[in-house]
């Protein structure tokens, strides 16, 4: 009797162990990338201060600390010079008095909005291009194709300039004070690597065998493709969507830098290394410490991406 | 019978006066037609599938016919590339189409032409009437679905159980298939189960609607021998059960000599020979058939002794030529094998052979 109440819990031990699977094994190894980990945590922490930075800011991007300047004789406060720790502009300000830390994190809000919204834009126009072309093939794949290398031709900044500049006026323009315009006509432009990569996966992956199982017990096409084939691609989606992210960083920063997008008092990163570029001789901290915000996020993102890729890549399974 | 309809004649033709001798055996007549058409669930009519390939058109199947009845089982014996997956695969039309194509024949399924039904039908037929598993269970299963969302799948979509609903049963399957616990491994992916276990989940898949037909295209090549006898007998217990016919794909004799009811013998695109299992066994009238069963290994064989093989391949089935098509192999062609493919003819009963020697007035009794 004792035995076998031994062997049951046993039993429910070995039970207890197994687990989800596939994303668990994912992520076994993706803790094992120590550069991986980095960009995770970095990435974490970006998306938190995005959500939370606002209320953790010294100061409100927008306000002027007059006193500073007027004791700095109308210039930009350096970072850790006294002025700086007296008045608590760590980081410094700029010359109309602006608190530069609490700009970035102010900064760090947008250029974590690029990240999700533009690649929300590029998954909804990807994924169903690249699965219509990948699953119907033939002429509508043609089709879908012709349209994306048009769209990978076109000069990527003209478009979203033309775009930006059509539009200002509109209220789509002036939604989130300019941004939504910008993250969208972004988005516009990068789908195509989303697009091809689906394709290409549901190229290959509707002619596994699974397919044709699914077939065989009379699935509808369209949930083989949702429900078959789409999450057996997610982890390359995954991937191109990480990588996705440092770009439309950048491309946010070099509109801004151009004086495309966020408006006034508002500050992405590009902006302000824009208002900083002036100063950069005499008080390079303007441009130095949003170009660390927006490197320091890209390499993060880049990291992760590679992790990630690594990670989800089916042929290393078992392996390291 | 016959003496009914010589007698008609002799009756003025146009007042129809039936003794009731007559009418009895008319009605007797007419109910043993209908129950021969009941009990026979599918049958297969001159089908002919065809791949159009750039080197040429391959008849991977060409003008096979056959008939499986109720609760049957029917073996399909041969070797590779003879077209026996392509035979199971137009049943269900699953011919990936281009580069394939049924180009004729009819087959019935409860007196449908399914070869005539729309997609749509055909759709809502697999998988609820027609089940089917493949050969390899490691690519047959989407390995990003849990187990219990892939057997649910097919119940949720023909009999309309919501995930919720289908979970009673998919339990109930699991268990009935010889997985232990099977509640718990409602949510395991097919990679924490092995090679055998996943056949086992393929068949519950196949099983999961009651199906009429079972098309099993080689279960259990992929697996080894323990495994095999046991997927085998669960086939057989659970076709016995749900009185589910079965179409048995195998190049394995031995499965086939335990399995089935009947065998048909394919080679290069058509049904070499026909019969009931005993007699195919006991006295097969095709020589591919005696190769067939000459290069199993035997009990009574010389120690160290070679294992036999039928010398040669099957034909290219591009621009097949008039003739028999085992005539290159075969070790008792004569000329007319050559020049002339002979018919699929009666042996003894019904049992038939496509060979010129060993009909009635060929060279070998």
């Amino acid at each position: 009797m004792a035995a076998d109440a031994r062997t049951l819990s046993g039993a429910d031990k070995v039970v207890a162990r197994r687990s989800a699977g596939v994303w668990r094994d994912a992520f076994g190894r993706l803790r094992k990338n120590r550069l991986a980990m980095v960009g995770l945590v970095i990435v974490i922490a970006l998306f938190a201060l995005a959500v939370i930075g606002p209320t953790l800011a010294p100061w409100q991007y927008q306000v002027q600390d007059q006193d500073a300047i007027i004791e700095n004789g109308f210039r930009p406060v350096k970072p850790f010079s006294d002025i700086a720790v007296q008045s608590g502009h760590f980081l410094g300000t700029d010359e109309l008095g602006r608190d530069l830390f609490s700009r970035l994190l102010d900064g760090a809000q947008i250029s974590m909005s690029v990240a999700i919204v533009v690649q929300l834009v590029v998954l909804t126009i990807g994924v169903p291009m690249g699965a219509f072309a990948g699953w119907f093939g033939g002429r509508i794949d043609n089709l879908l194709m012709r349209i994306t290398d048009i769209t990978y031709a076109f000069p990527d900044l003209l478009l979203i300039i033309l775009l930006s500049i059509a539009f200002r006026e509109t209220v789509f323009g002036r939604a989130f004070s300019g941004l939504l315009l910008v993250f969208v006509a972004i988005g516009l432009t990068s789908w195509v690597t989303v697009a091809r990569l689906v394709r290409g996966q549901l190229l290959s992956l509707k002619e596994m065998e699974f397919v044709e199982a699914a077939r065989a017990i009379g699935v509808r096409d369209r949930s083989i493709v949702t429900k078959h084939l789409l999450p057996n691609s997610v982890g390359p989606v995954i991937v191109a969507i990480t990588l996705g992210v440092p770009g439309a960083i950048l491309a946010e920063a070099t509109l801004a830098y151009i004086g495309i997008g966020v408006q006034a008092p508002r500050a992405s990163w590009g902006s302000l290394i824009n208002e900083g570029v002036r100063w950069i001789r005499s008080d390079t901290h303007l441009v130095l410490f949003p170009a660390i915000a927006i490197a320091t996020a890209l390499l993060a993102f880049t990291f992760l991406g590679d992790g990630l890729r690594d990670a989800l890549d089916p042929k290393l399974k078992g392996k390291q | 019978m016959s003496a009914t309809s010589d007698q008609a004649p002799a009756v003025e033709p146009n007042v129809v006066e039936l003794t009731a001798d007559e009418l009895i055996a008319t009605e007797v007549r007419d109910r043993e037609a209908k129950r021969a058409r009941e009990e026979r669930l599918l049958e297969v009519r001159g089908l002919s599938t065809h791949f159009f390939t750039p080197d040429g058109v391959v008849r991977a199947v060409d003008d096979v016919s056959f008939e499986l009845g109720y609760g049957e089982t029917l073996g399909l014996v041969g070797e590779s590339g003879c077209g026996k997956t392509v035979t199971a695969l137009s049943v269900t039309r699953l011919v990936p189409d281009p580069p394939g194509k049924i180009v004729s024949g009819q087959v019935l399924f409860e007196g449908t032409d399914l070869l005539k039904v729309s997609s749509d039908a055909m759709r809502r037929l697999r998988g609820k009437d027609i089940g089917f598993i493949f050969q390899d269970p490691v690519t047959s299963l989407n390995p990003t679905l849990t187990i219990g969302y892939q057997i649910a799948e097919p119940i949720r979509q023909h009999l309309g159980f919501s995930q919720r609903a289908a979970r009673d049963r998919v339990v109930e399957l699991l268990s009935k298939v010889g997985i232990p616990r099977p509640k718990d491994r409602l949510s395991d992916y097919p990679h924490q189960f092995s090679g055998g276990m996943r056949q086992r989940v393929m068949i519950a898949i196949a099983l999961s609607c009651d199906p009429k037909l079972l098309l099993a295209d080689e279960p259990t090549t992929a697996l080894d021998v323990t495994i095999q006898a046991q997927i085998l007998e669960l086939i057989q217990r659970l076709s016995d059960e749900f009185k589910t016919a079965v179409l048995l794909i195998t190049h394995d004799l031995g499965i086939a000599a335990g399995m089935c009811d009947r065998i048909n013998v394919m080679y290069a695109g058509r049904i070499v020979e026909a019969g009931p299992v005993d007699m195919m066994f006991e006295r097969p009238r095709m020589p591919y058939s005696w190769g067939l069963l000459d290069s199993l290994p035997r009990l009574d064989d010389v120690r160290g002794a070679n294992l036999r093989t039928i010398e040669g391949l099957p034909p290219l089935l591009i621009n097949v030529p008039d003739a028999c098509r085992f005539n290159p192999r075969c070790d008792y062609a004569r000329d007319i094998c050559r020049e002339k493919e002979p018919e699929l003819t009666a042996r003894e009963d019904d049992h038939l052979a496509r060979c010129w020697a060993t009909q009635p007035e060929g060279w070998i009794a």
